[in-house]
């Protein structure tokens, strides 16, 4: 069991709230993830500037100084903002790459959670409640965004381990379910020139989406070829800059439940996830068809 | 009538209070508000009380249900009035996956449509869906009546035994051992039974509905299939 929650906005006077329905949503779902939890935010792209969302078990030392030193590394300015463990970089967009070898070698204990204009990632083991407190996710603005709960079963529960997964700009993938053929893809993702992070078939899938779209497939089209490579037990949802998408695998065991109005589109592994968003009453509430892809952009 | 407000009491007062209720009572009418999709509401009742639940439900509601009538105004999540017994639950929105699953009788009235596996492995129970119902429904169905006023999805009764299908509109497909079968008159008889009783004889008439049932191929071993083990 994992629960799975999912917002994007089409009402822009939501946008200051979106941390603050997530954080309601997410802690709803506590029963069916304990074990850890995350979140994606896209908080809106600022002109020419890019983010990297970065991780530290040694979170002083790590970040002390950061800043600094990045900048000294790129030649361009750079802020850092500090959340519990972790910490948003802000650089100019055409600095990511140059960011992140520099940042491999000045602190190899980091981890890179998420890299985008928009896309900011916060997961951590710990209890829902726990981890939204720690990040303060109620405070935050964007467009869109997903929260996961977590369950293990497929590997071990770890920071790393929890959802959302992000193996491309801007991309994040949460997962109920679990994967049977992980293993085989991984490998031939790898020869592709994919690195990974984890031992969990949610990476897989993950890597999966962000290969086909490199191909130059468009997301739904890569949740559609996902379809016939992914074997297992899936309820997906996936996050873009634009959009967000939700497929289901042809069983459909896994839970789902949308809700849509004029003023958002929902998602949760649960009815009760949905049931303090404004306007619910009334909402068009149905559960997304097995093996059928779901999207919606800006 | 007793008011609940779930929010406020919780679900193990509702449920414990109703559990009390033994044979005959005095207090026949519950009103279950703010549900708001929490679980197993009103499962395991054995009175024959009447109980409205004021908004839509989580997994399991009115499991095991004997003897009550249950109504949910809104939607039912996975696995509304599984193993029921006997009475009736009536969901006036829709129902998600394994609506019915294993009822022994009673009768299940979804006024929407019902999810995936609707009725899987019922035995007994009569389920009547005003919308349509999602794939592998009655897989393993072992007897009473499916009746579906839309259409069926994938594998429809798949592996059945002598549950009756009867469906109105379009089956996207028969599941292994499935067939279509004749319409007789107490087929008719029993369709206008339960669409008087599942709230849609002003939707549907029993002369609409087309026969499922099992091929009966899957019940023995088959002696050309030997070398298969």
């Amino acid at each position: 069991m994992c629960g799975i929650v999912g917002l994007f906005l089409k009402d822009p006077k939501l946008e200051p709230k979106l941390g603050e329905m997530l954080t309601d949503m997410l802690v709803t779902m506590t029963d069916r993830g304990p074990d850890s939890a995350g979140i994606a935010i896209y908080s809106g792209a600022r002109d020419g500037l890019g983010k990297i969302t970065i991780q530290s078990s040694q979170p002083e030392s790590d970040f002390k100084g950061l800043d600094g030193a990045l900048k000294e590394a790129i030649g361009k300015p750079v802020t850092l903002l500090e959340k519990s463990t972790h910490a948003v970089i802000e650089l100019p967009i055409d600095q990511i790459q140059a960011a992140r070898s520099a940042l491999a070698k000045l602190r190899p204990g980091v981890k890179v959670m998420s890299v985008g204009d928009s896309i900011e990632i916060f997961k951590e083991v710990g209890l829902p409640k726990d981890v939204v407190k720690r990040f303060d996710v109620a405070k935050m603005k964007g467009t869109h965004g997903i929260g996961h709960t977590r369950m293990a079963t497929e590997s071990a529960v770890t920071t790393m381990g929890a959802h959302p997964f992000s193996t491309g700009s801007d991309q994040c993938l949460v997962h109920n379910g679990s994967l049977s053929n992980h293993n085989g893809l991984r490998r031939e993702l790898v020869r592709l020139g994919k690195t990974f992070e984890t031992q969990n078939d949610t990476e897989v899938a993950a890597a999966y989406v962000s290969r086909k779209l490199e191909e130059g497939q468009s997301l739904g089209e890569a949740l559609e070829s996902g379809l016939d490579d992914l074997d297992g037990f899936y309820t997906f949802v996936v996050g873009t800059k634009n959009g967000f998408g939700v497929v289901r695998d042809p069983i459909a065991c896994k839970p789902a439940v949308m809700a849509e109005t004029d003023q958002y589109v929902a998602f949760g592994s649960e009815y009760r996830a949905l049931v303090n968003l404004p306007g619910i009453e009334d909402a068009r509430v149905w559960e997304p068809e097995p093996a059928t892809v779901y999207f919606w952009e800006r | 009538m007793q008011s609940f407000d779930l929010g406020k009491e919780g679900l193990r007062a509702l449920n414990s209070a109703l559990h009390a209720l033994k044979g005959q009572t005095n207090m026949t009418k519950w009103e279950v508000v703010n549900p708001k999709g929490a679980h197993a509401i009103a499962a395991g009742v054995d009175a024959p009380v009447d109980i409205t639940v004021r908004g839509s439900t989580g997994y399991y509601c009115a499991g095991m249900n004997k003897l009550a009538t249950i109504r949910v105004k809104g939607s039912a999540g996975p696995g509304v009035a599984e193993n029921m017994m006997s009475g009736t639950v009536i969901i006036d929105g829709n129902a998600s996956q394994y609506a019915g699953a294993t009822g022994r009788g009673g009768l299940l009235v979804i006024k929407g449509n019902a999810s995936s596996r609707c009725g899987v492995s019922m035995k007994g129970i009569d389920i009547v869906v005003h919308g349509s119902i999602g794939h592998m429904s009655a897989f393993m169905a072992q007897s009473g009546n499916l009746v579906v006023l839309g259409d069926a999805g994938d594998a429809l009764g798949d592996s059945l035994y002598e549950a009756r299908l009867f469906v109105r509109g379009k089956v996207k497909s028969l599941g292994a051992d499935c067939i279509e079968k004749e319409m007789r008159d107490e087929h008719y008889q029993i369709l206008e039974d339960l669409l008087r009783r599942g709230e849609a004889d002003g939707k549907a008439k029993p002369e609409e509905f087309r026969r499922y049932g099992s091929a009966r191929k899957l019940y023995n071993f088959n002696i050309d299939n030997a070398a298969a083990y």
